[in-house]
């Protein structure tokens, strides 16, 4: 598979290209053209014209409070967004962190964020601050699934590339498959959620993902 | 270590590969003692499963002796296991409503997305059975990495022999969950297509459940006449008319209950057949299926069909008419193995179930490619092939 081959910035964490456009426009315009049925927007079979899929969701068979306290630690998020290297979070109050992205040729890009608003147990949602390398803005929500199915985790990823080369370099690999690249990460969520580990078919460490993506970086 | 590596069709080979290590923390090592060849292996070596890959470590029935376990693993180095062909994680809605085989998280992510776009939702992970369901190294092997080695490896006592035991990993609770999918009540007449390891026990395990008849379909005498000592009755698809027949042994209305042990590669001269054979050979996949359809026909209105038999993707002239008209219940799917492990263990230690009688052949590791050759050619006489890794390679 061609995907496994790519290493290095696949996308920024589990990045949606917006084209630069920030999500409540996208939000309020698609409000628009929504079917009146109760699906959620992820399943809306039209899109907006020119703008695409804006988010994944996946459901976790634990309960609402548990996955908002674990991804409210933006340090765990590295865990299991497989182009995050780390995040640094310098204040847990106001969620102010410095996201450190794989970049291309081993280079990493540095976003430092702040949690703009929260609603506990329900909704995160964050945005670059300015001097970032990249303007980016996220929300993630918390809602209970029916049944005893657990919680519907929805993710939402917008960004804005930045200017250069290395902008350019880093907006490439943004648009690579993000809709994968979310749908992924989102499923490592859910399985260290739910067993406390990421599955792996490696024989070997050296045949694991992680180590193959250090080698080629 | 040595192991048993596809590299295309009927090209397996013996090779030496990387040892496996521990690398999640519920992992384990197990050291083989006893593994064998399942018939579903067959497919893989026909090459008609999708997405298998030169160098692939197959195997999916297999047990051994713990050897390393990860920091959050439950078994103990030196315990005796036999180890489920399906990988489940234990904790999320398929694994707590026991339907193991439908595991959300044992396949890796990456691996998901094939099998989701082919059914819709993606597969669980399987050992050796190519990257649908997750491309894990398999069995046949001297050692081998089992992820989430708290939830599936049954352990199990020393007093009985490696060969009572093994087909826990697959076959036994394969055949045992086939007669339960027939939803066999006392009383009721059951047909099983195919009489090979799985149509045995499935077989067998009907007769536990209190068929008051069973009737085996096969064209392989030996294989019928092993199915003819369980208890069955026998039919031969080469010689006799098959619906006419059980039509006649089931009291003029067909069988309460129908279990299609064949799967994809079915063999059979109907026109449909021979369509999907050609479409299968040049690989427009086509699931051939003509013991399934045979069934449909033959099971009575309002009957069970069960099918425990592999099929992959899509087929033809499916007698969408037959189901619907006559009422039918349809069940498949891959076995939950570990739901079945325990009880099936101590129907082995009391006596109920016996399984050792389809036992042909015990071959060392090494001579994997010539079991597989012959599990595949010589289908009559070659039963069941179990591998060793530490027996002596015949002169």
């Amino acid at each position: 598979m061609s995907r496994q081959t790519r290493t290095g910035p696949a996308a920024l964490a589990v990045g949606i290209a917006l084209g630069g456009v920030a999500l409540g426009a996208i939000q309020a315009k698609r409000k628009q053209g929504r079917s009146p049925d109760d699906a959620p927007d992820f399943a809306l079979r039209q899109r907006d014209g020119e703008y695409d899929l804006v988010g994944r969701s996946v459901t976790i068979r634990k309960p609402r409070d548990e996955l908002f306290r674990f991804w409210r630690d933006f340090g765990n998020l590295a865990r299991f967004m497989e182009n995050l290297e780390k995040v640094e979070v310098e204040d847990a109050a106001t969620g102010r962190a410095t996201w450190h992205i794989k970049g291309p040729a081993g280079r990493s890009v540095a976003v430092r964020t702040t949690i703009e608003s929260e609603d506990e147990g329900r909704m995160i949602a964050w945005r670059s601050l300015d001097g970032s390398d990249v303007e980016t803005e996220g929300k993630v929500t918390f809602e209970d699934a029916p049944g005893d199915r657990g919680t519907r985790v929805g993710l939402t990823i917008g960004y804005k590339p930045p200017a250069g080369a290395l902008g350019k370099a880093v907006a490439k690999a943004f648009l690579r498959e993000p809709e994968i690249q979310a749908r992924h990460d989102l499923k490592r969520f859910k399985m260290l959620m739910e067993t406390g580990e990421i599955a792996t078919s490696a024989r070997t460490k050296a045949q694991t993902r992680a180590a193959k993506q250090e080698n080629a970086a | 270590m040595r192991a048993l590596t596809w590299h295309g069709t009927k090209d397996v080979r013996v090779e030496t590969v990387d040892d496996p290590e521990i690398i999640n923390p519920r992992d384990a090592i197990i050291k083989i003692t006893s593994t064998a060849i399942c018939g579903s292996d067959l497919h893989l070596y026909d090459g008609v499963i999708p997405a298998v890959k030169p160098g692939d470590v197959l195997g999916h029935e297999f047990m051994g002796e713990v050897v390393e376990t990860g920091s959050d693993a439950t078994l103990k180095k030196g315990q005796r296991v036999v180890v489920p062909f399906t990988i489940a994680c234990g904790g999320c809605f398929h694994c707590k409503s026991q339907q193991y085989s439908a595991c959300d998280n044992s396949n890796p992510v990456e691996k998901q997305d094939m099998s989701a776009t082919l059914y819709g939702q993606p597969m669980s992970g399987l050992f050796g059975y190519s990257h649908l369901t997750g491309g894990y190294s398999g069995g046949q092997a001297e050692y081998v990495r089992v992820p989430f080695s708290d939830v599936g490896p049954i352990v199990v006592p020393d007093h009985l022999e490696d060969e009572k035991v093994l087909f826990l990993s697959d076959i036994l609770p394969t055949g045992w969950m086939a007669a339960e999918n027939a939803d066999i009540k006392p009383d009721d007449t059951v047909a099983v297509w195919g009489c090979g390891p799985v149509g045995l026990f499935a077989i067998q395990s009907a007769i536990v459940m209190g068929a008051s008849k069973v009737i085996a379909i096969d064209h392989y005498p030996h294989r019928l006449e092993l199915a003819r000592q369980l208890g069955a009755e026998i039919v031969n698809f080469r010689t006799t008319h098959v619906r006419e027949a059980l039509m006649e042994m089931s009291g003029g209305i067909g069988v309460d209950a129908v279990i299609d042990a064949v799967g994809m590669e079915s063999h059979g001269f109907a026109v449909d057949n021979m369509m999907d054979v050609v479409k299968q050979k040049i690989g427009i996949g086509a699931d051939r299926a003509s013991a399934l359809k045979q069934a449909i026909l033959a099971v009575r209105f309002g009957g069970k069909v069960s099918i425990p038999g592999v099929y992959g993707g899509m087929t033809d002239k499916w007698p969408l008419g037959a189901m619907m008209e006559k009422g039918l219940q349809l069940r498949g799917g891959q076995t939950h193995v570990q739901k079945y492990t325990k009880d099936l263990l101590a129907k082995i230690e009391d006596g109920t179930l016996d399984t050792t009688f389809l036992i042909s052949h015990r071959l060392p590791l090494e001579d994997a490619a010539r079991g597989y050759k012959n599990f595949k050619e010589e289908q009559d006489s070659w039963t069941k092939v179990i591998l060793k890794p530490g027996m002596e390679k015949a002169a």
